[in-house]
């Protein structure tokens, strides 16, 4: 028997008519189409696609749940293992994961088990997802701090072994990057408010405006709760610490996101905070934050929206989709450019970047070949907006608020391999731990810490 | 939900009110402000917090109203309720004996000058406030200061109150007195007055602080968009500040940078008439 060797396609929104809307781009499987895409996977005995997956996922399992037709049971096996599966299924950058491993891989596509896994996830959220059976509480309480991917997926395990969890959120919704973050074309807030709610409906209870470190800190919660997991992700702008960088015009990847996705600002005036982008809008970096930025730009009005990268394609950190999207949306890419410095009117608004052309030179540290200035090269472009997205640090208001508490030179939480910290009954995770990486890291961190929590509290109970 | 307790009209655009957030009340220390949200829309406002209450558990406000959001909160009644409050947030004032303290509000920064004078006064310092607006009516809180204050001034735009002129007129001429040598001057107000003082006490070598008020939106310190520009470097308002030396601070890219939802803010102000 014959295997079909590429997935089977996923429609979606025409580049022309989605620059125009906030709506989802990709609009996923239909049921046959689902069936069809699952039955290529050949149920290979090792299972080598489980061994790609951070939230360990039986994958074989649920797509062969699918062939049959028996998708709330393909819900239950993704369940068990995943809190937050319309998300993961959306975001999760699977060709480096899961089918990165797939054997069909060698000999054409792998098995479309992101696209496989949002179907079952988006089958599961329209009839409401059913809560598994809870064992009896254990009487034994754990703080979350922070409502983004590592913690929720931290309480949710936690409230699933019989612990009662409190997530302690900042902000005045939930999600964390998932909100804050990645826009609403690519991951739409009902889905993740939805998915907060199956979290909530395990028993765990979400606060809002809480800002750990200052509204109540860290060893107060220690008096409180029999654990803390830390998940305050990765919430520090970097810039590009060139002149003319606060003016009028030049945003923060987090700024500008924040104020679309969070506060809805391309909904203004009916929502109440603004943005502002006018014609040429120039997004640094080219990771996916920065795609996001570009397409948002789009999406907001811009007549041109460009990426400027002092690299080439071949070593963007972005996912290849994200590329692709942006690419067919007319977001224009120029590569082996570095800007120099932000040139303003003398009102202080933003008019101009300078930049220098770069050549590729020998590899440096991260095996990237190291971008070299060309002398003489310098150019300058107009533009309205400049948005950073060169990356993010670690969120320094809990670490700083914790005496003791085991820094690495980023400010990132140094923890051992299962999430603990140098201070007892802390446990940390997601990028506040690793410096910013992707959700489905952050989960499989939240995942970690949860069973690490859980070992811990249930050995001192013996004791 | 945070329930408004209390509401009182300041004067013709300045209302305070007194709400329900025992949480806050708990941590907050004078120099450190709130980020609030009337409803679902709403924005985020940051806004510092003029007094609190520990045993009562409330925290009061008092605000301007320039843009919608703050004319849709002085809207709000005692019995309504904020959808959302955050804090206390930012660094506390450094509060401690200094020797002699200046005090200086401008207009709406006579609010949260107020708790900073009483703490000063609570560690030991000879506290000199001197309080400043264009018109009499805009004086706030002048029976709470001057109970806190060992010389209490005000000085009026138009003289209808207190001396004619500005703070910085007035703070000149103590300095020139030179009765007692000043250890610290606290300015809060508009950007301006903040300004011209720490240009005056950098002359006289006086150690200033200033409460910046830029544009929010988290204030967790992730965002960026409160950054301000002191020494030559970039700092966060929300987390490194909202206090800073006076003399480090860059005023007109603060001016500038207050400046750049202007247009938006108008609109917006338009609409909220219209439906009215």
């Amino acid at each position: 028997m014959s295997v079909q060797r590429t997935k089977h396609p996923m429609p979606q929104q025409p580049p022309k008519e989605r620059i125009h809307n906030f709506r989802e781009v990709p609009l996923g499987y239909e049921k046959e189409v689902a069936v069809a895409e699952a039955k290529r996977c050949l149920q290979c005995k090792n299972k080598p696609c489980m061994k790609g997956c951070p939230v360990e996922i039986d994958i074989p399992g649920f797509l062969h749940c699918i062939t049959l037709g028996e998708f709330d049971k393909a819900a239950e096996v993704i369940r068990a293992k995943n809190n937050l599966p319309a998300i993961s299924g959306r975001v999760c950058p699977y060709e480096d994961q899961c089918e990165g491993e797939c054997t069909l891989k060698k000999a054409g596509e792998p098995v479309g088990i992101g696209r496989l896994e949002r179907f079952i996830a988006d089958y599961e959220r329209t009839k409401g997802a059913s809560v598994p059976k809870m064992p009896p509480r254990n009487g034994k309480r754990v703080a979350v701090v922070g409502s983004g991917p590592a913690g929720l997926t931290c309480a949710g395990d936690l409230a699933k072994m019989g612990y009662e969890v409190v997530v302690y959120e900042a902000l005045h919704a939930p999600g964390g990057v998932l909100m804050y973050g990645i826009p609403e074309f690519r991951l739409p807030k009902a889905i993740v408010h939805s998915e907060v709610d199956y979290i909530k409906r395990l028993g765990v209870r979400v606060d809002y405006d809480m800002v750990v470190g200052k509204s109540v800190t860290v060893p107060e919660l220690l008096k409180e709760y029999d654990a803390v997991f830390l998940g305050t992700g990765a919430g520090l702008p970097n810039w590009l610490n060139i002149p003319g960088e606060n003016l009028d015009g030049v945003y923060s990847a987090n700024e500008f996101l924040t104020r679309v996705n969070m506060m809805k600002a391309y909904d203004f005036p009916r929502h109440d905070t603004p943005v502002k982008i006018g014609r040429v809008v120039a997004t640094f970096g080219a990771g996916n934050v920065a795609m996001d930025c570009a397409r948002t730009a789009l999406r907001l009005g811009a007549e041109t929206s460009y990426i400027l990268y002092r690299r080439t394609e071949a070593e963007m950190p972005a996912r290849a989709e994200e590329i692709e999207h942006a690419k067919e949306e007319g977001v224009v890419f120029m590569l082996l450019t570095n800007p120099m410095r932000f040139i303003g009117t003398d009102k202080g608004i933003l008019r101009e970047v300078e930049f220098l052309k770069m050549k590729l030179g020998e590899p440096d540290e991260s095996g990237r070949r190291r971008p070299v200035p060309i002398p003489g090269s310098e150019e300058k472009l107009q533009i309205d907006t400049a948005l950073v997205a060169i990356g993010q640090s670690p969120n320094p208001l809990v670490p700083q608020s914790l005496p003791g508490l085991k820094l690495g030179k980023h400010g990132n939480i140094i923890t051992d391999d299962e999430g603990r910290t140098s201070i007892p009954r802390v446990f940390a995770g997601g990028d506040i731990a690793t410096g910013a990486a992707t959700v489905i890291l952050a989960m499989g961190a939240g995942k970690k810490a949860a069973r690490a929590i859980d070992q811990y509290l249930m050995v001192k109970k013996e004791i | 939900m945070y329930e408004i307790l209390e509401k009182k009209v300041l004067s013709a655009n300045e209302k305070l009110m007194k709400i329900r957030a025992p949480l806050i009340a708990r941590k907050a220390q004078p120099g450190q402000f709130v980020i609030l949200r009337i409803n679902e829309q709403g924005e985020r406002i940051p806004l510092t917090i003029a007094d609190f209450d520990r045993e009562d558990g409330t925290i009061t406000i008092i605000f301007l109203e320039v843009g919608k959001s703050t004319k849709q909160l002085g809207l709000l009644e005692v019995g309504d309720s904020l959808l959302n409050l955050a804090g206390p947030l930012g660094m506390p004032s450094e509060v401690k004996k200094y020797g002699t303290v200046v005090c200086i509000g401008g207009g709406v920064g006579i609010a949260p000058l107020y708790p900073i004078v009483r703490e000063m006064k609570a560690v030991g310092n000879y506290v000199v406030s001197i309080l400043g607006a264009k018109s009499k009516d805009l004086i706030i809180l002048e029976e709470e200061i001057s109970e806190y204050s060992d010389e209490f001034y005000i000085t009026t735009d138009d003289g209808s109150k207190g001396t004619k002129g500005f703070v910085s007129d007035l703070l000149d001429q103590i300095i020139l007195r030179k009765d007692k040598k000043i250890d610290l001057v606290m300015a809060i107000g508009p950007i301006i007055m903040m300004k011209v003082v720490s240009n005056l006490t950098k002359k006289y070598g006086i150690k200033t602080l200033v409460s910046l008020n830029p544009i929010m939106v988290d204030g967790t310190g992730m965002c960026g968009g409160c950054r301000v520009m002191i020494g030559g470097k970039t700092k966060f308002a929300c987390v490194d500040g909202p206090e800073f030396d006076g003399h480090l601070v860059d005023y007109d890219n603060l001016m500038l940078r207050n400046q750049r939802f202007v247009g938006h803010e108008k609109d917006a102000c338009r609409l909220l008439e219209e439906k009215a």
